[in-house]
């Protein structure tokens, strides 16, 4: 397979099955004691639910999370009504009312593990690109296309790439096979295994990922054509060779996660390794302060952006922001402080622990800052020489085409990586040991559970399973290239702007009561 | 250098499982028995011990109040016996205002005394009625103390409850002329009253009198409820008078710094009354949150009185209409009428009703209220579950109505302000705002949904068709 901008070769999907032995999935089907063993069932079965050897005749446990539920019933290989003594059971999983949330649904979690298991769109009937929100990308669909606009393209013949240069000023173009690249998430936040299976990624899908604030860890200089290093507040780790090692180096104002606040990493999670990386004491919680000391004005940004480029003369700035009221004209700014990329983090994202408070109320959701920001530019005639970015709460395949179509070049992903390492959001990043299931943790015992081939074709999977969703959707429109997507709101519809009749035409919202 | 204001937190654990959100399902009879691999011993977070114990004991077993609902033990366990479900006592947990999470997460602050603080970004709706439908703004550079995440104790927090004289009128020789009344400044923008519709007990009172004195609050209280037990607190308490009763507590008057009267038609000749038993005492008028309530803010703007308290329904709701609007609606409505008539300067607003979180506190004083009193949560800092049973004379399942602790009891309030102070702290933070008083009617700072519709997604999409937020 080859991309056609670049000539890129996109990497292989491998099936990547779920670390644990029993995933979760939609559907259980149960197996009582009427069972006589016969192995019908297993015979049956095209999606393998029904496990069997051929020296071991007992019957197992069904692979139930591969089960395709109720909609199987109308296949004469439906194992409830053929199984001759009734033995098995089918019901919809109960364990999804305690999973996922509002915005990313027990469904989108359970389809983004399938995509990275298999790195297709998922088998099973659920939703993975609508979240219960109630609102942004929530409500936003694609226009129903015309049929005649269809291009009957191969996936291999269209373009996904973005590039990060506009400005012509003599530097690397630098170009992404994929709208998207990794989020920030530093060496202390994240297991080193995650931080190198995202590189790893990252090179293998032609894009990049970020050091976040932590240092620089050396695991990741095979990697560095594809890190971005991050400069955040707290200066961890930032040093020279850091800077003349990466394509692009990410001045971070702001994250959505906490925008006007500083970090924070606990003491619990400043082991010595951490330590030594971010040159200070293990043990000792650590504060990003907020904002840069350094910076108050344009101006003062300005001699940042200038003794970075200065260092390396090859390097590309991203300038990290939040989304307040006036996230235009620091848009705009920065543009004139020399950015190559303006990053619009966005409040509803976010992957670190933060005050429940900050990510709920301060600042406002991306989906409004990318018109905002896309119309601005324009106004001010310069949107061509700069690549505007969006991250904060871009979830699935889909939201990353409707930012692209509000106006963004492309997007970053932090949380929907994770979740393909079988995150199960269960928010308890922060805590003691850190996070239970290996992602989010430096624990000595908890940090190596994940390895990196595993992180890394999981990963991978998933970009290639939102790869076909992007396809199909520009071949529906006739476009080529997701660059011509860039602002075409004239393909979105909002459904609280549709007449009745016209909205009926459109997949409803979910809305559902959720205990969160 | 000044003392700072400090709020003394430390752990208040309670005293019953607080009711937490999952629980587990075991199909026991699928259980391999003497698995080595057993899930429950390899729990990160320990939560099985407990419940063994209390098989051991032959015990109730309790809900896994702690489980963080990592799936472990669910995906691990050698023959899948585990399943999950969310805890049906959690569901009847409050109403659709007072929700679970929201008396889940006072527990927490109640014991701890910290921030809530999560992983994973936001995990609610996109937008909600109320309070849910507005933003705070952040600032990418400006900071209000020039010194990062230090200098938080010089972002002031405080707010007053004295009437002030505008404009100052000087003497020729550029001395004061007007009578400047004295000061009544409270360290937090919010003051206490305990719900009468639920447990209210001398135990309750003291302890959040206590915990009044301790912020350097005050408390709002019926005069009936000020017994002796409370007298050493005194100096915290505000006591509610009516035009019809305040006779009878003339000495009430006297001890107190604060009286708050219900208004009424000839209130005016009630405040002169009042005055003249004790004539720098500092007045508070209460008054229905409805249809008349600007009107009524006006005319007793131009009173003689510090502070006026609008009272909506525990839910924030306009009182006395079919059709009730949201107390965020009802805080502009008087502050702003204030504003154009130029009065709004001399005169203190509270507002009461469906203040649950820290951050409604912060956003009525975006709306224009210069500080909100506190009610439903002191008693959820207190263990209540919000289950009314007390309403129809049934025990209270976490026995407030017994003998509680007021050091015990006052901590944890302490703990749940001190959380919400620094929560008020965080968004004043982002904002760029170092005083709450500069934060009052300031909706420069804050984004409202109805804007960011009309002004990013109106010139995309049109006209909006649809009314309201889902």
């Amino acid at each position: 397979m080859s991309n056609i901008k670049n000539n890129f070769k996109l990497p292989e999907i491998v099936e990547t099955p779920a670390r644990f032995r029993n995933p979760i999935g939609k559907y259980t089907i149960r197996r009582n004691a009427r069972c006589i063993s016969c192995g019908l069932c297993a015979e049956l079965c095209p999606y393998g639910v029904h496990p069997r050897y051929d020296n071991y005749s007992r019957p197992l446990r069904p692979k139930d999370y591969r089960c395709i539920g109720f909609k199987c019933k109308k296949n004469d290989f439906f194992c409830i009504d053929r199984c001759p003594e009734q033995a098995l059971t089918l019901r919809r999983n109960p364990i999804l009312d305690t999973l996922g949330d509002y915005r990313w649904t027990a469904e989108m979690l359970i389809g983004h593990w399938e995509m990275a298991e298999i790195g297709n769109s998922p088998v099973v009937d659920l939703e993975y690109n609508l979240g219960n929100s109630g609102g942004g990308f929530d409500k936003i669909r694609f226009k129903v296309p015309d049929p005649s606009d269809y291009l009957d393209l191969r996936d291999e013949d269209i373009d996904t790439s973005i590039s990060l240069n506009k400005r012509g000023d003599g530097r690397p173009e630098k170009i992404n096979s994929i709208p998207c690249y990794g989020g920030g998430m530093s060496y202390g936040s994240t297991a080193l295994s995650v931080m190198v299976g995202r590189a790893r990624a990252a090179k293998l899908l032609n894009t990049l990922t970020c050091t976040g604030e932590g240092g620089y860890p050396q695991e990741l200089v095979p990697y560095a054509d594809h890190v971005i290093t991050q400069i955040a507040t707290g200066l961890f780790g930032v040093r020279e060779e850091t800077i003349l090692y990466t394509p692009m180096v990410e001045f971070k104002y702001a994250q959505g996660a906490k925008p006007g606040l500083g970090g924070h990493l606990l003491g619990d999670k400043v082991t010595p390794e951490v330590a030594t990386m971010r040159e200070t004491v293990a043990g000792n919680a650590l504060f990003s302060p907020f904002p840069f000391h350094s910076v108050y004005s344009v101006e003062d940004h300005k001699k940042h952006v200038d003794w970075v480029k200065e260092i390396n003369p090859k390097v590309l700035v991203s300038v990290k922001v939040s989304t307040p009221t006036d996230v235009d004209m620091v848009a705009v700014g920065s543009y004139h402080a020399g950015a190559h990329v303006i990053h619009l983090d966005g409040s509803y994202g976010g992957t670190g622990a933060a005050p429940d408070i900050a990510k709920k109320n301060i600042a406002m959701p991306i989906e409004y800052a990318i018109p905002k920001v896309h119309k601005f530019l324009q106004e001010e005639d310069i949107r061509d020489e700069i690549c505007l970015i969006a991250s904060g709460g871009i979830r699935n395949a889909m939201d990353v085409a409707k930012a692209i179509a509000l106006g963004a070049d492309g997007v970053v992903i932090g949380t929907a990586e994770l979740v393909a390492l079988e995150c199960v959001r269960c928010g308890h990043c922060e805590s003691g040991r850190g996070c239970a299931r290996g992602i989010a943790t430096t624990d000595h015992e908890l940090g190596h559970i994940i390895s990196e081939n595993w992180a890394t074709q999981r990963i991978v999977n998933m970009y290639m399973a939102w790869r076909k969703q992007w396809c199909e959707i520009l071949r529906q429109y006739g476009l080529k290239s997701i660059r011509e997507l860039v602002g075409r709101t004239d393909l979105i519809v909002h459904l609280d702007y549709l007449d009745e009749l016209e909205r009926a035409k459109y997949q409803p919202a979910p809305q559902e009561q959720l205990i969160i | 250098m000044p003392k700072k204001y400090h709020i003394p937190i430390k752990t208040a654990p309670p005293r019953f499982h607080p009711i937490g959100k999952y629980a587990t399902v075991e199909f026991r009879e699928d259980c391999a028995g003497s698995c080595k691999e057993c899930v429950k011993k390899k729990c990160v977070y320990g939560i099985f011990k407990e419940n063994y114990e209390h098989f051991s004991t032959m015990d109730e077993p309790v809900y896994l109040y702690t489980c963080k609902s990592c799936f472990r033990c669910v995906q691990e366990c050698t023959r899948g016996i585990f399943s999950r479900v969310i805890d049906p006592d959690y569901r009847t947990l409050g109403d659709d205002y007072w929700s679970p999470d929201i008396i889940n997460s006072l527990w927490y602050q109640a014991h701890t005394g910290k921030i809530p603080v999560s992983g994973a970004g936001y995990r609610g709706p996109f937008v909600g009625a109320g309070f849910d439908s507005m933003w705070t703004d952040m600032s990418e550079i400006v900071r209000p103390t020039r010194d990062g995440i230090h200098g938080r104790e010089y972002i002031n927090t405080s707010f007053e409850l004295s009437r002030r004289t505008t404009p100052l009128v000087f003497n020729e020789d550029m001395t004061l002329a007007s009578d400047v009344p004295s000061l009544l400044e409270i360290p937090v923008p919010l003051l206490f009253r305990l719900p009468t519709n639920l447990i209210l007990n001398e135990k309750v009172l003291i302890s959040a009198a206590k915990a009044a004195q301790v912020l350097g609050s005050l408390m709002l209280i019926r005069p009936q409820d000020c017994t002796e037990a409370l007298h050493p607190y005194a100096k915290s308490l505000i006591p509610c008078l009516t035009c019809d009763n305040y006779k009878e507590y003339k000495e009430l008057i006297l001890k107190s710094r604060v009286v708050e009267l219900a208004d009424s038609p000839d209130i005016e000749k009630t405040i002169n009354k009042i005055r003249v038993i004790k004539p720098e005492i500092f007045l508070i008028i209460s008054i229905p949150m409805d249809a008349d309530a600007k009107s009524h803010a006006l005319k007793l703007a131009y009173t003689d009185v510090d502070t006026l308290h609008f009272f909506a329904n525990e839910h924030g709701n306009e009182l006395n209409t079919e059709n009730p609007r949201f107390i965020k609606e009802m805080i502009r409505e008087v502050h702003l009428e204030l504003v154009d008539n130029s009065i709004r300067q001399k005169i203190n607003l509270l507002f009461s009703g469906g203040i649950a979180m820290a951050e409604h506190m912060a956003k009525a004083i975006i709306c224009g209220a210069d500080g909100v009193i506190v009610d439903f949560p002191l008693l959820i800092a207190l263990e209540c579950r919000l289950c009314y049973r007390c309403r129809n004379d049934l025990p209270c399942p976490v026995k407030i109505d017994d003998q509680i602790d007021p050091e015990w009891g006052s901590q944890r309030m302490v703990n749940l302000i001190g959380a919400w102070h620094n929560q008020l702290i965080e968004v004043m933070g982002a904002m760029g705002i170092r005083e709450a008083r500069r934060l009052r009617g300031e909706v420069g700072r804050s984004m409202w949904f109805e804007d960011l519709e009309k002004e990013n997604f109106g010139p995309i999409f049109g006209q909006r068709k649809i009314a309201g937020f889902i």
